[in-house]
């Protein structure tokens, strides 16, 4: 096993979505994810993937025929981004209800208006209520191994669930690294065929997208959150199956990077831990107790993971490229809930970092640090989110 | 009819579901499983049958039957074609039932993104001109003059005012091998033509007039008399179209002024309490005329397909 | 009952809720005028009229009591009557 060759974030995504046989695929485009479909596309035409692939005419259609496609116990999958995965949202919130597993790649980009076209988690992590399982990657490399694992996860009998592979669009999807590929047998021996536990079929005749009264409806959304609960171990578990044929292990549900005596952490997710990464060993090196939280697995949130690994630190800073218009970033408010209550929890700081592409290098990360530093000391909470870079020199005026 | 012995062991589509009293749709979905036979998956976007066969526990189908979103049944139906496919089980087939809320309004587009691709679906329309299922709003397959509840008639008000789409012929656009129309009142020619339209492979589409006594505000024992009025006035013509042309049409035996239809429905009943109701009657008698005209329905020649008591 | 994972539910499932208990008029079938064209059984909305040999059986279990098989009725052989509750 050491197939390397250098390629586009979206065509390692298609390579590995191809090694996973999918028997359907449905494809809309809209920008940074069109390059992994339009891969897929030429895979089909040139007869190296056997696929049903259908064109749709919306991104709601698209997250609809895999659904289906799905009911009637096919493996399938489609990708999106920004604007197309909030029309999908719908379909999101049916398909987990009715436990329909199957994966989608969720290609980061921010979310109207104004419009733009550049990375920041918002459209993803809008999400985070429809009961599906989201991962999100720091490499193209890490991308091309969790769409192997995100098929086994949601296929799991346990779990049943739509999977999503959030990547950062451009970053990832528009720039070439190299990628390690798996053998196609190691691949078939890692993920056999989809063995659906219900299924469209005439000779057993079932019924699908039930109505549920009062008495009930409850305990089908609490199976739903358990399945997510429960199936944190056999998520991990599969993690480590895959990393023992990759022998690339990144992390299970996080990955702490040198967070053992870390005085202060930094929780990130996507692209921008790399660079997180690089300053916390900067920063080391200056003798600064830091270090990083990637955020691998967001639904479910993998609290008890965290709170194990800022245990003992003395304050959080939650890097996040997405926020929940009138309050904070959505993970500092997961993370501060969890918290609440625990004998000297640190405290918790969330910067919103990166919307609409605004970059994040490692001296931003420095600065965050440095901010993080100068409020440990105090035991006031940290009531309002700090914007990284924020421009108040454009700001209209009125607007404090 | 000769006799056979029936019951509910035969019945693809059992009893217990919780359609209103005399419900048309519930007829003809009855009528449309015993055409296309047991090898079918059904599709259902939300709506009256939709949730008067889903109460959980309690299904009536016994046919595989899906029920996903309002806007998405076309697209959920093609996934389940391209699975079909994908796993070589030729034997089945798919069947899309909706109502016109959703075939007609919110799930347009993905039915027009279905019949573009010539998905091998059969999509039938129950049309009961409203949705029935919130109580009876204007859809864009509401007939003119009829008074819904989000267009209701009153003093500055006749109703709706525009005419019902003529979704038949928009599908027919597409280039689909077979539309048809069909009507609950006449339950052998709906069962013929949806075992016509299994014939073809492709997109297909039936459009079934379905009658609700509940909304259209009549006694649930006329259903069949409501909708046979509507066929025999022109104002619901029955037709098909293979390759978008009209090539069979069910004869009107014998014409009947618009208002004998009207008049059977609470829905219509302003336009009769109005001075001035005389023109939307000849409006809408007009509509029925041009049907008429436009698909022969008609003409002296004998019926091409005999008009059959069912 | 046990939910089930996504709420999918065995077909024919329906039988188990006896929508009878909705009827105000029950039909009331007179074999002696019965033609035995079969016209009561293919109206039916609710399955609940059925054929057992020489003889027509309304369902009263899930007959909702909409009258459609007595308005069709070519030869007049049902008649409702108003349900004693």
């Amino acid at each position: 096993m050491n197939n390397t060759s250098v390629m586009e974030g979206s065509e390692a995504v298609a390579v590995a979505v191809k090694a996973c046989r999918p028997h359907v695929i449905s494809a809309y485009p809209i920008s940074p994810q069109t390059h992994i479909v339009e891969s897929l596309a030429r895979m089909v035409a040139g007869g190296e993937l056997d696929s049903q692939y259908v064109r749709v005419e919306s991104e709601f259609s698209a997250a609809s025929v895999i659904s289906g496609a799905s009911a009637a116990g096919s493996r399938s999958y489609t990708a999106s981004s920004s604007q197309g995965l909030l029309l999908m949202t719908e379909v999101f919130y049916a398909s987990a209800g009715m436990r329909l597993p199957f994966v989608i790649t969720g290609v980061n980009r921010q979310i109207s208006a104004p419009i733009s076209i550049q990375v920041d988690h918002q459209d993803t992590m809008s999400l985070r209520d429809s009961g599906v399982i989201q991962f999100y990657v720091e490499s193209s490399q890490e991308a091309y191994d969790t769409h192997m694992a995100a098929f086994k996860i949601a296929e799991d009998p346990g779990i049943l669930l739509p999977v999503m592979v959030c990547m950062d669009g451009w970053i990832l999807t528009h720039s070439y690294e190299r990628i390690t590929l798996l053998e196609q047998d190691e691949v078939d021996g890692f993920l056999p065929p989809f063995q659906p536990v219900n299924s469209l079929d005439v000779n057993d005749p079932k019924s699908w997208g039930s109505y549920a009264e009062e008495d009930m409806l409850m305990e089908f959304k609490y199976a739903v959150h358990q399945a997510m609960q429960s199936g944190k171990k056999r998520m991990k578990e599969i993690f480590t199956e895959l990393a023992q044929i990759t022998g690339r292990d990144h992390g299970g549900l996080i990955e702490a990077y040198r967070t053992e005596d870390a005085e202060f952490i930094l929780v990130a997710m996507g692209s921008v831990t790399g660079t997180v990464k690089e300053a916390v060993d900067e920063l080391r090196s200056e003798g600064k107790a830091l270090g990083l939280i990637k955020l691998r697995c967001y639904r479910p949130f993998p609290h008890e993971d965290i709170l194990n690994a800022i245990k003992g630190a003395r304050a959080v800073g939650v890097m996040e490229a997405n926020f929940s218009m009138g309050s904070e970033g959505a993970v500092s408010m997961d993370l501060k809930a969890k918290l609440c209550g625990q004998k000297d929890a640190p405290l918790v700081v969330s910067f919103i970092a990166g919307l609409g592409g605004r970059e994040i290098n490692i001296n931003t990360v420095r600065n965050i640090v440095e901010e993080l530093e100068g409020v440990a000391g105090s035991d006031v909470p940290q009531l309002e989110p700090r914007w990284v870079g924020l421009n108040t020199d454009i700001l209209p005026k009125g607007v404090e | 009819m000769s006799t056979q012995n029936l019951s509910n062991d035969q019945e693809l589509f059992v009893s217990g579901h919780r359609a209103c009293h005399g419900c048309g749709m519930s007829l003809a979905v009855r009528h449309i499983l015993k055409a296309t036979g047991k090898d079918v998956i059904v599709v259902t976007p939300t709506g009256c049958l939709e949730t008067f066969t889903s109460p959980y526990g309690y299904s009536p189908w016994r046919v595989p039957w899906i029920h996903h979103l309002f806007e998405n049944g076309p697209a959920i139906a093609t996934g389940v074609v391209a699975a079909l496919k994908a796993q070589k089980r030729e034997s089945e087939r798919v069947v899309a039932i909706g109502g016109d809320g959703s075939t007609f309004d919110i799930g347009f587009g993905s039915l027009s993104g279905m019949l573009e691709r010539g998905d091998d679906v059969l999509y039938i329309c129950v049309d009961n001109g409203a949705y029935m299922n919130t109580g009876g709003q204007r859809s864009s397959a509401s007939p003119i003059y009829s008074s819904t509840t989000t267009d209701p008639a009153g003093k500055r008000s006749l109703g709706k005012l525009q005419k019902k789409k003529d979704l038949p012929t928009i599908i027919a656009a597409h280039g689909v091998p077979y539309v048809a129309t069909a009507s609950v009142a006449y339950l052998k020619d709906l069962q013929k033509k949806v075992k016509k339209a299994m014939g073809y492979h492709g997109a297909r589409y039936i459009q079934i007039d379905s009658t609700c006594p509940s909304v259209w505000g009549f006694p649930s024992d006329q259903t069949l008399e409501v909708a046979r009025r509507g066929v025999q006035s022109g104002m619901v013509p029955l037709f098909e179209m293979e390759d978008g042309e009209v090539t069979k049409v069910r004869k009107i035996k014998k014409k009947i002024p618009v208002e004998e239809y009207l008049k059977t429905q609470k829905r219509f009943k302003h336009i009769f309490s109005d001075a001035d109701g005389r023109e939307e009657i000849q409006t809408i008698q007009a509509l029925a005329d041009s049907n008429i005209e436009r698909y022969g329905l008609l003409k002296k020649t004998a019926p091409q397909d005999a008009e059959v008591q069912d | 009952m046990e939910i089930t994972i996504g709420a999918v539910v065995q077909g024919g499932t329906s039988l188990g809720y006896k929508t009878g208990t909705w009827r105000d008029e029950r039909p009331i079938l007179d074999m002696e005028q019965c033609k035995a064209c079969g016209v009561c059984v293919s109206v039916c909305p609710d399955s609940a009229v059925h054929v057992k040999g020489e003889t027509y059986i309304i369902d009263y279990d899930y007959c909702k009591g909409c009258g459609l098989c007595g308005y069709e009725c070519p030869a007049d052989a049902i008649s409702m009557v108003k349900e004693e509750k």
